[in-house]
């Protein structure tokens, strides 16, 4: 068996691929629902009534998407330009951890501290990609290896600062950082709704990295770099210039995710405030096939999946694991359909 | 002479491309059967058909009349016939004897019959004129010395077909005489020779019969002895062609100069002195990987010079970029226009803006703008003849004679003093090589100075009003227009001019 190129696949082809993977994520789904003892079509409608079934379930789906949508965007823009950022997590991490220095020890007026806590998180989440980025366009070491490596490193060290110099004095001995005063939480976009700011914000980045990526210069430099690199050097981009851009970008949107639940959701920091959001931004980011407006498209869908889960779990006895899985698979059956759709297979 | 091979209405089609259309021909033992045609007509494709990696829609392949089993790679080479790929299957870091070997028998027991493997290596090598050292690796070896050990390998498998993809490409004059040479032996002795070429001198010196494809059909079939060049070139264009006219040349200044100019890398150049005038075409005869790549390179502002110096205009290169190359009005044709000089998934408009998409009016201020980027686009698309939907289209959905207009309008359209032509006709069919000619003779006559890196010497000898040869990155002292024969240039090309030639 072999792959033949499509030259120019049709709409059919490119449109109805991917509503087969997510069939075949639902069959998928089906037979674990009824593997694991439940009756398939009483599970799935249960993730569903979870995820979208009254305001309640809905407001929940938000909130959970609102950290995907920027790691989401931070993994998109840095894939896009084939900066393999596997570290969203650990640039998160950091971005909390500047969301929480600025917000208790800043002592800037009340207006101010928010977006200082913001600005900061960016600057931290930036440099954290910042280094990697450096390694590999000075000394070609591969990014994949050491962003993904990094995300250890900065959980321990986000562990040691909760047992440490950042350790709550009123936090009866739990490792978790001392609240945010009250002018440093993020208020809510409506009243009475539980939805912060936060998903606000994200749905800003989006538009804006689209509005990079589609309208500017530097996102036509970064699409041309992730689409050939070679090319884009021989026409006289600075590549390693731009790379270093994207990484700054990259870095600063993943770490939004950690200052949004940090000062929108927690309060606090705790060493458990994602619980791999950065990794699961690789889903949400391909799912989307990298574009910046997809992601809060799947983003939602992500998390509308952990929350129905979630919530069939508890009355179907159904694992809630069995999200992962879905989305695994989802992300399987997706990829294969994209290869499809510009390759069909030829016997022989 | 019996029948060795026969193809019988081979139809293949690729969604709405009718790559072949109802082929047939046969070969005979003992006979060289060429199969001309352009890039694109089709035989490649057959050849894949042949050797069973494509499943033929419609047709039969037969083989000392037994036929084959469609689909099965592997049928082909049972039944011996054997191929020689213009990108050689060979594995580097193993011997000569190991290559050829290698394959042949089991797994495990490759020590066993090495000697004898041996011995029939060298009664192979010494019949058929093909010599190589049994216990060189093959990564130290010349492209010539390894188009050798293919050939070997297919006859070492008993090949009594031998089919060699456009062999002549890699090859200097004299190799290629000495290819011939061990073709005209090979079929001396009974075995058939397809010759799949495009090249009509190549074709008309050592084919018996010439098998013409156009558009996937075949157009004609001739014997050799009964045809003339001019006669295949129509037959394989579809229409009469005229090269075009090369007025005598007006020298002008020296535009770019090098000097013992070194490069880094492998092959780099080596002590290169080469001056480019205003209005001449200066052309670099080599065989393929023997520094052109480093010239190119360097002429683009990706490669520096570690010694030795280079001026542009009369002035050092300063800190040198291929944007800096862009800057000084340099207009730059990569070798490979599709992994370099273009962006396969960008459309066309990105693709013309690729150089200058910083500038006003492209952008201003960090934003893009899309209409002027359009417009420039659809003014390529109409000045330089680019058949395509619209601006809008993927370039790799382009042909590859498109895609070096729309390359030519993005570098030619600011009217370039220095032009940087590498390998510009390579894969593209006669009406589009034309139009490169063209427009080089057009740049030349408008004072641009033009360097000319190709493989094709008829081109080098009918464009170049300055010719130099280039080998393991040196090159030789320039020769005027019509002072240097082939076989001389030959002997540069392979590192022995000025000894015992010039």
């Amino acid at each position: 068996m072999r792959l033949e190129a499509i030259e120019a696949p049709g709409l059919a082809r490119r449109l109805g691929l991917p509503a087969a993977a997510l069939a075949a994520t639902v069959l998928v789904a089906a037979g674990l629902a009824a593997i694991a003892g439940g009756n398939p079509l009483d599970v799935l409608g249960q993730i569903v009534q979870g995820a979208a079934g009254s305001k309640f379930a809905r407001l929940e789906t938000l909130n959970r998407a609102t950290p995907l949508i920027f790691t989401g965007l931070a993994v998109a823009v840095a894939f896009r330009a084939r900066l393999w950022n596997i570290g969203a997590e650990a640039q998160l991490y950091l971005g909390a951890v500047a969301t929480v220095v600025i917000g208790t020890q800043s002592g800037l007026p009340g207006p101010l501290v928010i977006p200082a806590m913001a600005a900061a998180a960016v600057v931290a989440g930036g440099l954290m990609l910042l280094g990697p980025t450096l390694l590999k366009t000075r000394l070609g070491v591969d990014e994949v290896v050491t962003t993904l490596l990094l995300n250890f490193v900065v959980l321990l060290l986000v562990g040691y600062l909760l047992e440490g110099p950042m350790k709550d004095p009123m936090g009866m001995g739990w490792p978790k950082s001392p609240s945010l005063p009250a002018e440093a939480r993020l208020p809510r976009m409506a009243e009475g709704l539980r939805l912060h700011w936060g998903f606000g914000l994200a749905l800003i980045c989006a538009a804006g990295v689209w509005l990079l990526q589609a309208r500017t210069t530097l996102g036509f430099e970064m699409r041309a770099v992730g689409a050939n690199a070679r090319a884009a050097r021989f026409a006289g981009m600075p590549v390693n210039a731009v790379l270093v851009k994207t990484a700054l970008i990259s870095g600063g949107l993943a770490a939004l995710a950690g200052f949004s639940e940090v000062a929108g959701m927690k309060g606090n920091l705790t060493a458990d405030i994602s619980p791999g959001y950065g990794y699961t931004g690789i889903v949400v980011a391909m799912l989307a096939l990298l574009n910046p407006l997809g992601v809060v498209v799947s983003a939602l869908f992500v998390a509308g999946i952990f929350v129905g889960a979630d919530s069939m779990s508890r009355q179907a006895g159904v694992p809630s694991y069995i999200a992962d899985i879905l989305l695994a698979s989802a992300l399987l059956f997706m990829v294969a359909a994209l290869k499809l759709s510009r390759f069909r297979i030829v016997r022989g | 002479m019996a029948e060795i091979l026969r193809l019988d209405g081979i139809t293949k089609r690729f969604g709405p491309v009718l790559a072949n259309d109802d082929i047939s021909f046969a070969l005979n033992e003992g006979e060289v059967l060429a199969l001309l045609g352009e890039n694109g007509a089709g035989k490649t494709t057959l050849m894949n058909i042949l050797f069973g990696h494509y499943m033929a829609d419609a047709g039969t392949v037969t083989v000392a009349g037994t036929p084959l089993p469609p689909g099965q790679p592997g049928a082909a080479l049972e039944a011996g016939v054997g191929m020689v790929h213009q990108h050689f299957t060979l594995a580097g870091n193993l011997s000569v004897l190991d290559n050829v070997m290698l394959g042949t028998r089991p797994l495990f027991s490759l020590r066993a019959g090495r000697r004898a493997a041996r011995a029939r290596l060298a009664e192979l090598s010494g019949r058929f004129g093909l010599a190589v050292d049994p216990d060189a690796r093959v990564a130290d070896l010349s492209v010539g010395e390894r188009q050798r050990v293919e050939i070997l390998k297919a006859l070492y498998r008993d090949a009594r077909v031998l089919i060699l993809d456009e062999p002549t490409a890699v090859l200097t004059p004299q190799e290629v005489e000495a290819l011939f040479a061990t073709i005209r032996k090979a079929v001396a002795q009974g075995l058939a020779v397809v010759f799949i070429s495009h090249k009509l001198g190549e074709v008309m010196a050592v084919a018996d019969r010439v098998v013409i494809l156009r558009r996937g059909a075949k157009v004609a079939e001739m014997r050799s002895a009964e045809t003339d060049r001019h006669r295949l070139a129509e037959a394989m264009v579809g229409a009469e062609i005229t090269p075009p006219d090369v007025p005598p040349a007006v020298p002008g200044e020296v535009l770019f100069r090098l000097d013992r100019v070194s490069t880094a890398g492998t092959p780099g150049l080596r002590a290169a002195s080469l001056a480019l005038r205003a209005g001449t075409i200066t052309g670099i005869a080599g065989v393929s990987g023997n520094g052109q790549r480093a010239l190119a390179d360097l002429l683009s502002g990706l490669e520096v010079p570690v010694e030795g110096r280079a001026e542009l205009m009369g002035a050092g290169l300063g800190i040198w970029s291929p944007r800096r190359a862009v800057g000084a009005g340099i207009a730059r044709i990569p070798e490979d226009r599709h992994a370099t000089g273009a962006i396969a998934d960008f459309d066309l408009t990105g693709n013309a803006m690729l150089e200058d998409y910083h500038r006003p009016p492209m952008s201003r201020r960090g934003w893009l703008d899309r209409r002027a980027a359009r417009r420039r686009a659809e003014e390529i698309i109409a000045r330089y003849d680019v058949r395509c939907p619209g601006p809008a289209t993927p370039i790799r959905l382009l042909s590859g004679g498109n895609m070096q207009k729309l390359i030519l309008g993005r570098v030619l359209e600011a009217g370039p003093r220095i032009i940087l032509a590498a390998q510009p006709t390579r894969g593209l069919d006669i009406g589009a090589v034309t139009y490169v000619h063209r427009q080089l003779l057009a740049a030349r006559a408008r004072g641009a100075a033009v360097l000319l890196i190709s493989e094709d010497l008829d081109e080098l000898r009918a464009l170049s009003d300055v010719i130099h040869a280039i080998h393991d990155g040196e090159l030789s002292p320039a020769f005027a227009r019509g002072e240097i024969t082939v076989k001389e240039l030959g002997l540069w090309m392979a590192g022995q001019g000025g000894r015992d030639a010039a």
